[in-house]
């Protein structure tokens, strides 16, 4: 499978290729899930292989991307879709979510090998390589609980006092971009969805106009030819409107979504940067007081500084470079939306003028046949 | 008002045709048994129904009431003067007047397809069309198709030659008179209201039970096309205008976005000419269901020519099986004979025979009655001929209209959706080249 989407960064050296594919069901006496096909062909050193073909669950892609937030706090990961969407009213596994789901995973492999840092990391690799054993093996190596659970509750407590106090510019203004944003990015997911379902609910009132007319033509006879081109035009035309609705669950509906939960992540990322800077501010606050202690804790300031700093560093380069791909993708989404519905108008416009052209022809002909005596 | 009946007889008297009308230079033929298209009165005269008028006055029960006039402006079409200004004469009518009208028109000529009137209430609405009578769309709609109308009577070979239509046209005052003068209402024939009522027809002709057949076929079918129409209409007014709902957040988001922000305010815009593109075309397409709805409410007429061609036929099978039934009398009393069972017969048997001379009477007086039975039988048959022959040469002309109009109808149709997929293809190559540049 082709990677359909083009990124900014370096797309001819693009040197490691994933695709999700193949769900299959297992059931278990405790559970039943679904596990996708994951194909990585690679032609990278660090790889002992060129192919890989492992099977992963939905659970195996939540551990990884906790595993990337966490070794990468302010780089923007790329979502996951959800764990299960309420409001759809779509079953759990049925095919239409399964083959959402599916999607969205590959989409969301690919970012990440796409992404310059992101794509070098250990566990992506062996997300990526390892058998279903060494994986779970793997997955019960990583930090304590209470390790982890101590950091989680520094990062509370550093939250409640800010780190916005000390904020460069540079950041507020990216939280307010992303406020508005995500504001902007919602109405929009609502927008698409309510023009996916005029446009069913259109399709649906299409399918039986066509065949009034078919039927009409049975009791006619000079008008049954007429009759029966004007039924043939909009069953054409109902089916243009299928692939309209068709190209708009392919490309639109899945974009918005992944930008709206990008949103999410976006606000994550500006959070944690905020809590790290709020590390070190509390920690300086709290030395503040304490001349003669400070060259004791210079050290630990300094490599607080850093942590910063590297932070900033990452997050301000890869926004600059999540914006570009925003661009990129809304650019090509939108630009692909307005080819659809092109393609649908001269598809329909085509249809109605060659049944013109067929009516005017009988029109001459009957006209030339009253002129001669 | 003999001329104004149906007279399908080949030899017109020379005094009906002519010049019927005043003041209006003759024609260059004598009059023919119908009038042709040359001859008609819609080449003679110019009409319009040119505005509508909203009045209070009081009805009937002296009740205030609004209602809607129509002012019918005419103009006599004159070769000879190119040049000049010829007057228009006009007259304020309401919609109950055009329904008098029509029903003097059915009730005078049975055997035509009278043109029908637009619809009284608004039916087929789909949402955003009001469904009141006083809404402005659908008064200026109703315009149309009463202009619509007169033209179809005045283009008709036997209606436009008809006086009350004329004075319809003409006569402002007195007409309402003058129509109930006619005692038309009279002749309307009762039980043509039961619509539903079936008459046992035991010869009935066959072409007309093909065509009523027709007539309910084309009924239903055009009633359900026109449901579906509206329903789709809808539908498609939904998809435009949800797209108008692009337009104010991509202007929102272009306020912070930097090198997306053109891109986004044109194609916003773009999608608020899309939205708003759809009111235009689903008007247009309104006049198209008009065509349609035109032809449903004349399935109806065609239908109502059937039906009194049934019930012309039932009569005349009435009065023949009542002159069977008193010749058979006749004969029994005359021969002395009993033949089938009768109650008079039995009491006779059984409490005594008539007198010679009762029986002489009786039977006199039957004789006349046959006499008069079979010379109105006679007539009967000749009425039904000649309905038969006129009705089937009108239906024959209504036909032909009816596969010319509906068959242009269906065209302009598809004219019409050329043009929506034009304008869609220029919306949108042009929103494309706007989001190409974001």
């Amino acid at each position: 499978m082709i990677n359909q989407y083009k990124f900014e960064d370096e797309p001819e050296l693009k040197d490691l290729f994933i695709t999700v594919d193949d769900p299959e069901s297992h059931i278990t006496a405790i559970e039943t899930f679904i596990t996708y096909r994951v194909v990585t062909k690679t032609s990278r050193g660090e790889f002992d292989s060129s192919e890989y073909e492992v099977r992963r669950r939905y659970q195996d892609f939540l551990w990884l991307k906790s595993k990337l937030e966490e070794a990468h706090p302010t780089l923007i990961i790329p979502p996951l879709p959800e764990k299960f969407i309420m409001k759809g009213m779509v079953e759990r596994f049925s095919d239409e979510f399964i083959e959402t789901r599916r999607k969205a995973l590959h989409k969301f492999l690919n970012r990440i090998a796409d992404h310059p840092t992101l794509t070098f990391n250990e566990d992506f690799k062996i997300f990526l390589t390892a058998q279903a054993w060494e994986l779970s093996s793997h997955k019960k190596q990583g930090p304590g609980l209470l390790s982890r659970m101590g950091q989680t509750v520094r990062a509370v407590a550093s939250s409640v006092r800010g780190g916005v106090k000390n904020r460069p510019e540079m950041f507020t203004e990216m939280n307010d971009y992303v406020e508005t944003f995500s504001q902007k990015i919602n109405v929009l997911d609502k927008i698409a969805h309510r023009i996916y379902k005029e446009e069913r609910e259109y399709f649906n009132e299409m399918k039986e106009y066509g065949p009034i007319h078919t039927l009409w033509s049975a009791s006619e006879e000079d008008i049954a030819d007429s009759l029966k081109g004007v039924a043939s035009c909009i069953d054409k035309c109902c089916k243009a409107t299928e692939k309209r609705m068709a190209g708009l669950s392919e490309n639109l509906l899945p974009i918005l979504h992944e930008y709206v939960l990008y949103s999410d992540i976006l606000m994550g990322v500006l959070k944690r940067r905020d809590q790290i800077q709020g590390e070190l501010d509390s920690r300086v606050d709290a030395l503040a007081n304490k001349k003669t202690e400070k060259d004791l804790f210079s050290e630990e300031i300094g490599k607080l500084e850093d942590k910063v700093e590297c932070a900033n560093n990452a997050l301000k380069a890869d926004w600059d470079r999540w914006k570009q791909n925003m661009q990129c993708d809304m650019r090509s989404t939108f630009t692909n939306v307005a080819e659809n519905n092109l393609h649908y108008y001269e598809e329909c416009l085509a249809t109605w003028e060659s049944f013109l052209a067929s009516q005017t022809v009988d029109l001459h002909v009957e006209e030339d046949s009253e002129e001669r005596p | 008002m003999e001329s104004a009946e149906a007279e399908p007889s080949d030899s017109r008297p020379e005094e009906d045709g002519g010049a019927p009308y005043s003041g209006l230079p003759p024609p260059e033929q004598p009059v023919a048994a119908a009038a042709t298209m040359e001859d008609c009165l819609a080449k003679k005269m110019e009409i319009t129904v040119s505005e509508a008028e909203k009045r209070t006055g009081r009805n009937a029960m002296n009740m205030q009431e609004t209602y809607t006039a129509y002012l019918i402006e005419t103009r006599a079409v004159e070769p000879q003067s190119e040049g000049q200004c010829v007057p228009v004469d006009s007259l304020w009518r309401r919609y109950s007047e055009f329904e008098l009208l029509r029903n003097y028109l059915s009730v005078t000529y049975p055997h035509i397809v009278v043109p029908p009137l637009p619809e009284k209430r608004a039916d087929f609405v789909w949402h955003k069309l009001s469904a009141d009578n006083m809404d402005p769309d659908f008064v200026e709609r109703r315009r149309i198709g009463l202009e619509n109308f007169l033209l179809r009577v005045a283009s008709h070979p036997v209606l436009c030659q008809d006086k009350i239509f004329y004075s319809f046209l003409t006569q402002e005052g007195g007409w309402k008179e003058m129509v109930n003068e006619t005692g038309f209402q009279l002749k309307a024939d009762s039980r043509l209201k039961a619509l539903n009522a079936t008459f046992r027809v035991k010869n009935p002709d066959k072409r007309f039970t093909e065509l009523k057949h027709y007539s309910d076929e084309l009924q239903s079918v055009i009633s359900h096309l026109l449901r579906v129409r509206a329903r789709v209409a809808d539908r498609l007014y939904g998809v435009y205008k949800v797209h108008g709902n692009y337009g104010r957040v991509f202007s929102e988001w272009s306020a912070i976005e930097k090198e997306m922000g053109d891109g986004l305010q044109s194609a916003g815009h773009h999608m608020d000419v899309y939205a708003a593109s759809i009111d235009d075309i689903l008007e247009e397409e309104e006049h198209y269901a008009d065509q349609l709805k035109e032809y449903l409410f004349y399935a109806e007429a065609l239908r109502a020519v059937c039906r009194k061609h049934e019930l012309m036929q039932y009569d005349l099978e009435m009065a023949a099986q009542d002159l069977t039934s008193k010749k058979q009398q006749c004969e029994e009393l005359a021969t002395g004979t009993v033949r089938t069972f009768s109650l008079k017969g039995m009491t006779s048997k059984l409490f005594g025979q008539e007198t010679p001379e009762q029986r002489e009477a009786k039977i006199k007086v039957l004789e006349e009655q046959i006499q008069e039975g079979e010379e109105q039988l006679k007539s009967k048959n000749l009425e039904g001929r000649d309905f038969v022959k006129s009705a089937w040469a009108d239906i024959e002309r209504f036909k032909e209209q009816k596969n010319h109009d509906l068959k242009e109808a269906l065209i302009n149709y598809a004219v019409m959706q050329i043009s929506m997929c034009k304008k869609g293809i220029q919306v949108w190559t042009n929103a494309k080249e706007c989001f190409s540049k974001m």
